[in-house]
């Protein structure tokens, strides 16, 4: 019997992105990374090219992070105090780029400070986000932009409340910018298209289309990322970017990651369910069409980007199940 | 795939007889693709129209149903590769596996443990759905001796795994001399011997899994040998194990039967995470991944509550349906037997919202009435941005359930997320205090502790 297996042509794929900037291109990094270019869907390899596999960040904080679950603060223990410490850190775990979250208390200096101090500690390429409030995140974002002009580096958080002022210091530096839009494929676009319309090229505009943790509307998020994708494929110029989630800060704002006390018994050892918590977040969210993911384990880094190695792995024949 | 109406047209008489109570054929025909009237009610249908326009109504992904002693496991039916087209309809089911080698004492611990495993999720109790029990000893009276130590831990349905007929047999008989209605899932059937295989399957009028020696043509040539053999129930094993070849092989198989109407390859499909994984940790990706790309019954080699918990909620989160957020009844709510001095909360009626709220509330203790706003089933920021949670809405709800009459004082507590609406809402509920509670639901307990200080 014959078996014709149904293969989609796709018109469109995703744009090629390149982060950071080596000291041949104005930067300081050792390497680049480039994320990106896909023509089918994430890890259909029969159906067309996948060039560069999903890259995994570590996010670390310009100061120790009080909020942050009690798990993760043993874990990366001491360098916490220290970004400088924490990137080195975070680089020897495995990642492959870094983000840097700035604080709501943070000065100006705090800011640039600690940008620099992470670029010296560290080779990767670097996301820096404001603390997430718009008016804070303008205040800290343009000078940072000023203090790593040449690195190319990802300047956020990119919103539509204030994507003018983070699009004018990422056009002024020649860095990237994170286009969020809370989990809607119109509101992506658009975003893009206001981003663009600046005058900022489409190679600098990474798509972050927010997401949920798994018991948290991860469901939304991943609805929304194949959507993207498969709009990506058909030709939809305004989705082809590669598309940059923070499965980790999602994950461990849940209950199920972030507190090991008082919770019922049959939710099972804390660290393990932890990191499943955060594992299973962004693994999924990588099935469905992410480029980039942030997490904020060093045990989830290894999880993940063994499960990318094993998704990379071209399929070939069946290993089978022994009688 | 469904037939259209001028297609089911073409296959009837044509003779516009009336018969039918319809006036002509082709009425009936639009009524038959609508579905709502029966062949049945046309007496002068062909044989062979029959069959074909049966054919035709067939889901392209056919329904398999594992039951016993009143638990039921299905999967199939499906109609869409991706959930925002429309939804997956039925969740894939999960299953442990234990090995007939294995310490009967051990294998009758895991069983208990996945039997008696529930974990509450939204007011959802999720539940892992059965075992699995494989015939590794190659011994009849062994396999029915662990097959029965797995049924007196649990009564949930089990999948019977071996490549010896004469063996499986022995289970099957043991399961189904002890309770009528028990539909376990064979698997499986290999080119070897597929024969005896979906001989046995036909005669205990149970499922049966196959599992070729190569690819999806191998697969398809066996199905149709098993089918051809009277087994019309049969789950597909797509024989890749890895994280890629599954991935592939498994979507392959579900546009085949969408998007080719391909027969032979229109069943659930049988996944074994634990295989292609270096370790439980993996299992657990693995096994995710197959929950969202196309898995019906996937079987696990591992149980540990901290996996199968995050395995369970994404299964529910894939599982449902994108146009209907899982809700709470709006209204006014009693934790903990508050009296009239205790404190009062408004929340909305997202179920994820509401349960981190009330589990928080009631675990610590603390009696309080929580008004939960009709806001159309979305969180909090959701709601408030997309304005089904504004001041005016909120005034409407506490005045709504008459929260009023039951207490002494007229304190209101809002999600700290909505700070912003707190003015807003003391000229909306005049005499009303509104207090700006905490962001998260975690800090509720302590808020309101300090309240009553
Ligand atoms: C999932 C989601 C969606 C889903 C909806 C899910 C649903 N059924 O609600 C979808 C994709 C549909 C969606 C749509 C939109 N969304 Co939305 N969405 C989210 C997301 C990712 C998670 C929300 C969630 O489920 N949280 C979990 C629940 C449990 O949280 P919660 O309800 O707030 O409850 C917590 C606390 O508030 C507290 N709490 C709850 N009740 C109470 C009561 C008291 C008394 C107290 C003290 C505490 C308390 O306890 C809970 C646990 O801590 C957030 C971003 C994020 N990561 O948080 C954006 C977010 C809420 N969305 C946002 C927006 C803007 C929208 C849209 C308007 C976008 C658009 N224009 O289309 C639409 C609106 C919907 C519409 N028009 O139909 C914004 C809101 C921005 C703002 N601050 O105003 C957010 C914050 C994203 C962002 N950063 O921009 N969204
Ligand atoms: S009974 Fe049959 S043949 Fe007669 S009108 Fe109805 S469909 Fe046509």
């Amino acid at each position: 019997m014959t078996v014709e297996i149904p293969v989609e042509k796709w018109p469109g794929q995703v744009r090629e992105i390149t982060l950071g900037a080596t000291a041949d291109e104005g930067g300081t990094r050792s390497h680049t990374v480039t994320v990106g270019g896909e023509t089918t869907l994430p890890f259909l390899h029969f159906e067309g090219e996948i060039p560069h596999p999903p890259v995994v960040g570590i996010e670390i904080a310009s100061r120790r992070p009080d909020d942050w679950s009690p798990l993760l603060l043993e874990t990366w223990s001491d360098v916490v105090d220290d970004p400088a410490a924490w990137a080195k850190a975070a680089e020897e775990a495995g990642a492959d780029i870094l983000l840097l979250t700035l604080s709501l208390e943070d000065s100006v200096d705090d800011a640039t400070s600690a940008v620099r101090q992470v670029l010296e500690a560290c080779d990767l390429p670097l996301i820096v986000f404001g603390p997430g409030q718009a008016d804070k995140d303008n205040e800290l974002i343009v000078p940072v932009a000023e203090e790593g002009a040449g690195e190319r580096l990802v300047l956020g958080v990119c919103e539509e409340k204030n994507y003018r002022t983070i699009v004018a210091a990422a056009l002024a530096h020649d860095h990237l910018v994170n286009s969020r839009t809370p989990m809607d494929v119109n509101l992506a676009k658009q975003l893009i298209i206001l981003i663009h319309d600046m005058g900022l090229p489409l190679e600098q505009i990474l798509m972050d289309p927010t997401t949920g943790a798994l018991g948290y509307g991860i469901e939304y998020g991943y609805s929304v990322m194949e959507r993207l994708r498969l709009a990506a494929l058909q030709g939809d110029s305004m989705t082809q970017q590669p598309m940059l989630v923070t499965p980790g800060e999602e994950a461990w704002k849940a209950k199920e990651a972030k507190v090991g006390d008082d919770v019922p018994a049959e939710w099972g050892d804390w660290g393990e369910r932890a990191i499943n918590w955060e594992t299973l977040t962004a693994t999924s969210l990588i099935q469905s069409g992410a480029d980039l993911v942030v997490l904020r384990h060093p045990e989830t880094v290894q999880r993940v980007q063994k499960t990318i190695d094993a998704l990379m792995a071209e399929a070939g024949e069946p290993e089978l199940v022994a009688a | 795939m469904a037939l259209s109406g001028l297609e089911i047209y073409k296959l009837l008489p044509r003779t516009n007889c009336g018969d039918c109570d319809f006036p002509t054929c082709l009425a009936f025909a639009m009524k038959l693709a609508a579905k709502q009237a029966e062949l049945a009610d046309c007496p002068y249908v062909t044989d062979e129209a029959k069959v074909e326009l049966e054919a035709a109504s067939q889901p392209p992904v056919r329904l398999i149903t594992l039951s016993s002693n009143g638990h039921k496991v299905e999967a199939g039916n499906e109609t869409v590769l991706f959930r925002h087209e429309k939804r997956f309809f039925h969740k894939c089911g999960l299953f442990v596996r234990v090995k007939d080698t294995d310490d009967l004492e051990a294998v009758k611990n895991v069983a208990s443990e996945v039997d008696g495993f529930t974990v509450d999720y939204v007011g959802l109790d999720l539940e892992l759905d059965g075992m699995a029990v494989e015939a590794a000893s190659g011994d009849p009276d062994t396999f029915a001796e662990c097959v029965e130590a797995v049924r007196s831990a649990t009564e949930k349905p089990l999948i019977l795994i071996g490549s010896d007929p004469d063996v499986l047999k022995a289970g099957v008989a043991s399961l189904t001399a002890k309770a009528s209605g028990t539909v376990p899932l064979l698997y499986g059937a290999t080119p070897e011997n597929w024969e005896s295989m979906a001989a046995l399957a036909k005669k205990a009028d149970v499922p049966l899994g196959v599992r070729p020696g190569g690819g999806l043509e191998e697969l398809a040539e066996l199905t149709e040998q098993v089918k051809g053999a009277g087994v019309q129930n049969i789950v597909l094993d797509p024989a890749a194990r890895d994280f890629a070849g599954t991935l592939t092989r498994m979507t392959q198989m579900r546009r085949l039967a969408l998007k080719k109407n391909f027969r032979p390859l229109g069943y659930p499909i049988i996944t074994f995470p634990g295989e292609g994984a270096e370790g439980p940790e993996e299992e657990v990706v693995l096994a995710s991944q197959h929950i969202a790309k196309y898995g019906g019954f996937i079987v696990l080699d591992h149980f540990s509550q901290a996996s199968a918990y995050p395995l369970l909620v994404f299964r529910e989160n894939v599982f449902t349906d994108p146009q209907e957020p899982i809700q709470v009844e709006p209204g006014l709510y009693e934790i903990n037997d508050p009296t009239p001095d205790s404190p009062v909360m408004i929340t909305t009626n997202f179920s994820i919202t509401y349960f981190s709220v009330a589990n928080e509330v009631e675990s610590a203790g603390v009696p309080g009435w929580l008004i939960v706003a009709d806001a159309e089933g979305m969180s909090v920021l959701t709601a408030w941005a997309a304005g089904e949670f504004d001041a005016d809405r909120i005034a409407k709800s506490v005045n709504a359930t008459g929260v009023a009459d039951k207490i002494d004082h007229q304190k209101l507590v809002i999600p700290g997320h909505v700070a912003v609406l707190s003015g807003e809402l003391e000229e909306e509920l005049p005499g009303w205090d509104i207090l700006v509670g905490p962001r998260e639901a975690v800090d509720l307990p302590a808020f309101l502790k300090l309240g009553n200080e």
